[in-house]
């Protein structure tokens, strides 16, 4: 729904033809996923459970300074590989196919307020099938601010670069709101309906274990260093609120991203969908640590065209990608962390303003080409 | 407070301070065999018994329960990556003094788990294990005269049988196709030279596949024996007939190894076990719509394969990926994506 659409030079086949192409490398992960991959997983897991052991135990010793520090970098750490490079990617079922009922998307829990099986429904099942579908895609914005200039403003999107640093320092409490559609589900009415009340029930219960766990037990563990145990604990978990909040927006906020109008996707095709995808994420540059600490959610673009390839092969998928938005004359947006972040950021402000100046049309794209 | 409940309170205590996880997960890093853990074993070594076999010593966790000489054990072994189970017989006799346990195996041509386990596994893997089962054993009282009829690696449990105990008057026909493929030979021959044992090998190579009737010039005694049959189904169905139709049918006991292959076809019957519908579907229909034609109440989500909101078990029967052809056999755990799989054959889905 933006004004100019960059796909408008495409036919139909052409896009039928890009989503062959596209399922070409899937397959080709598929045939050859093996030992290696399934190595990797575990190797990630058992490094996370060490990493967060030990930090801990440093932190039972955290009325010494350097001892805080060390133990809240590293629980930061391991808090961050839970819910990204672990939590998230095995929750998609990349790692089903080894049917290791212990890394498996239908047992898996993560470190996070939102219980595995309602974000399961929210992020794989909404988000990824309607990504960038206003409306449909509850991640445009979270409910909570414009992202677009063809969304109405009201005074209320004022204060929304404030909404998105509250969100972004209580993130994983925002998401346990946004599973719960908490706001549409404010009327009485809806609120009443068992099904959700047994939601509401499940999360808060998982909310009463994580705060009981990372605010009262540890602490009170860590015996003469309980209040310097529960600051460290308190901001690991805001390190990693912030971190991932950063990282997901960078996956479809940044400039140069498409979003979409409800009508545009019906009876959609497989092409289509795809193209979708392609137009709808955005990638951010850097190095292997760098991939490693967002998940390989800096592969945005080639996670959500292929979001059950396990998450250490998207590395070698983006090249391929890459090169088919080079040939079909898309373009790949893509950017080093701090770009993209501030991309997001600016567009966060500016859409809290209304829309400068009248809306120009879309030049007619038909006519050009007949034209040249 | 008793101790177990005081115990039981420590455990919650301690769950509290591992969650989301259990403490079992941190456990498992440092003493995976541990009481209390899940059943698994360790592989210790593994010995080449022909060109195809091997045994391999398997120390198990502290839960391992022991077997009964001629029971089979489950094991999930992860093969590419992928954990895959299949059924042994123990090879290793009730009262090994190291508390380890053997299996051997046999390499069958396009076998994932027999050519990794004969070819590939190291000492040092986990492997999965399940409690010894199955009724392929010896009665309390010890029969007075036994054959034991095998054919292949049906020599296993068997083998397991005779190291266990000492009877006093043993026959054995197995077949292989030549000596140098029959599993533990040397040590048959040195059972034969104690003479604890009667042993006729047929070699299938030369001599052909064994006809059952020449049993009454090999074992002239072979009614009066309680007899052992393990190997391929056509030798135990040619047994079974053999010995029903002299009436002595309940002297006969057999053990299958595999049940028959899955046929992968194009589409097939299925039945919705959970729910007792049965529909026929066609090898292009997703699951998903042929159970919600069915009126059965199928989980699901974005219907495109990416959501794994629809995963069900698949109890038996094979199903076919619409994406990329490949099909997938039912084993115990194996769950499905329903909107993009399609009958590859007869199928149970537990819905
Ligand atoms: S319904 Fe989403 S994967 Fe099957």
């Amino acid at each position: 729904m933006t004004a100019i659409d960059p796909t408008a030079h495409l036919t139909a086949e052409q896009i039928e033809e890009l989503g062959r192409e596209l399922d070409a490398i899937r397959d080709e992960v598929i045939a050859s996923r093996g030992e290696k991959d399934a190595a990797y997983i575990r190797t990630v897991i058992s490094a996370q459970r060490k990493l967060e052991l030990v930090s801990r135990g440093v932190l039972l010793f955290s009325f010494f300074p350097p001892a805080w520090l060390l133990g809240t970098a590293g629980l930061s750490v391991a808090k961050i590989m839970d819910n990204m490079e672990i939590g998230h990617n095995i929750l998609h079922g990349q790692w089903d196919w080894m049917r290791d009922p212990k890394i498996h998307s239908t047992t898996w829990e993560w470190d996070h307020v939102s219980p595995a099986d309602q974000w399961k429904h929210s992020h794989n099942e909404l988000h990824h099938t309607y990504t960038n579908v206003i409306g449909k895609d509850n991640d445009l914005g979270y409910g909570i601010m414009r992202v677009d200039e063809d969304q109405k403003w009201h005074p209320f999107h004022l204060g929304q670069p404030l909404w998105n640093f509250l969100n972004a320092c209580f993130f994983e409490y925002g998401i346990a709101a946004y599973d719960l559609e908490l706001g549409k589900n404010l009327h009485k009415r809806r609120r009443n309906t068992p099904e959700f009340r047994a939601r509401a029930k499940a999360v808060g219960r998982k909310i009463r274990k994580q705060v009981l766990k990372d605010y009262v037990i540890h602490p009170l563990l860590s015996g003469p260093s309980f209040l310097t145990t529960l600051a460290a604990t308190f901001t690991a978990n805001l390190v990693r609120n912030i971190w991932t909040h950063s990282v997901i927006m960078c996956g479809h906020f940044p400039e140069g991203v498409q979003t979409f109008e409800r009508r545009s996707i019906k009876g959609e095709t497989r092409g289509q969908w795809y193209l979708r995808q392609m137009m709808g994420s955005a990638n951010i540059s850097g190095s292997r640590a760098m991939h490693f600490m967002t998940g390989n959610l800096s592969h945005q673009i080639e996670h959500h065209l292929f979001p059950d390839l396990p998450s250490n092969r998207y590395a070698e998928v983006a090249v391929k990608v890459r090169a088919l938005f080079e040939k079909y004359e898309l373009e790949y947006v893509t950017g080093p962390l701090p770009k993209q972040v501030f991309s997001a950021w600016r567009k966060v402000f500016r859409l809290s303003l209304p829309n400068k100046k009248p809306k120009v049309d879309a030049p007619d794209r038909d006519q050009e080409l007949v034209a040249a | 407070m008793t101790s177990a409940a005081l115990r039981s309170r420590a455990w919650k205590l301690l769950e509290m301070v591992t969650t989301p996880l259990l403490p079992s997960d941190y456990l498992d890093l440092v003493s995976p065999l541990r009481a209390g853990a899940d059943l698994r074993g360790r592989i210790e070594a593994v010995h080449p018994e022909t060109a195809d076999a091997a045994t391999i010593v398997i120390r198990p966790g502290r839960g391992w329960r022991g077997h009964t000489a001629g029971q089979y054990v489950r094991i999930g072994a992860d093969v590419d990556g992928r954990r895959l189970w299949r059924a042994y017989s123990i090879t290793s006799p009730t009262n090994r003094q190291d508390g380890r346990v053997t299996i051997t195996v046999k390499a069958i041509p396009d076998g994932k788990v027999s050519n990794h386990l004969v070819r590939r596994a190291k000492p040092g893997t986990l492997v999965q294990l399940d409690q010894p089962t199955g009724d392929f054993v010896l009665p309390e009282a010890k029969p007075a005269k036994v054959l034991y009829l095998t054919a292949g690696s049906g020599i296993t449990p068997v083998m397991g049988m005779l190291r266990d105990i000492d009877f006093d008057d043993v026959v054995m026909v197995h077949s292989a196709p030549q000596p140098q493929d029959v599993i533990f030979r040397n040590e048959l021959h040195d059972l034969v030279a104690a003479k604890k044992l009667r042993l006729t090998e047929v070699h299938t190579d030369t001599d052909g596949v064994l006809d059952i009737a020449r049993l009454d010039e090999l074992v002239p005694d072979w009614a009066e024996r309680e007899t052992w049959a393990c190997g391929p189904a056509g030798l135990l169905d040619a047994a079974e007939e053999f010995w029903s139709e002299r009436g002595v049918r309940e002297r006969l006991h057999t053990e299958r190894f595999r049940p028959g292959i899955v046929a992968a076809g194009d589409g097939g019957e299925v039945t919705f076990s959970a729910t007792g519908k049965t529909v026929e579907a066609d090898g292009a229909t997703p699951l998903l719509d042929i159970g919600e034609e069915a009126g059965v109440l199928m989980p699901s989500g974005c219907r495109m394969g990416i959501c794994f909101g629809c995963v069900t078990p698949l109890k038996a029967g094979a199903v076919r990926d619409l994406r990329t052809g490949e099909i997938t056999e039912a084993e115990p755990g194996v769950l499905i994506q329903t909107c993009v799989s399609a009958a590859a054959g007869p199928c149970d889905i537990e819905r």
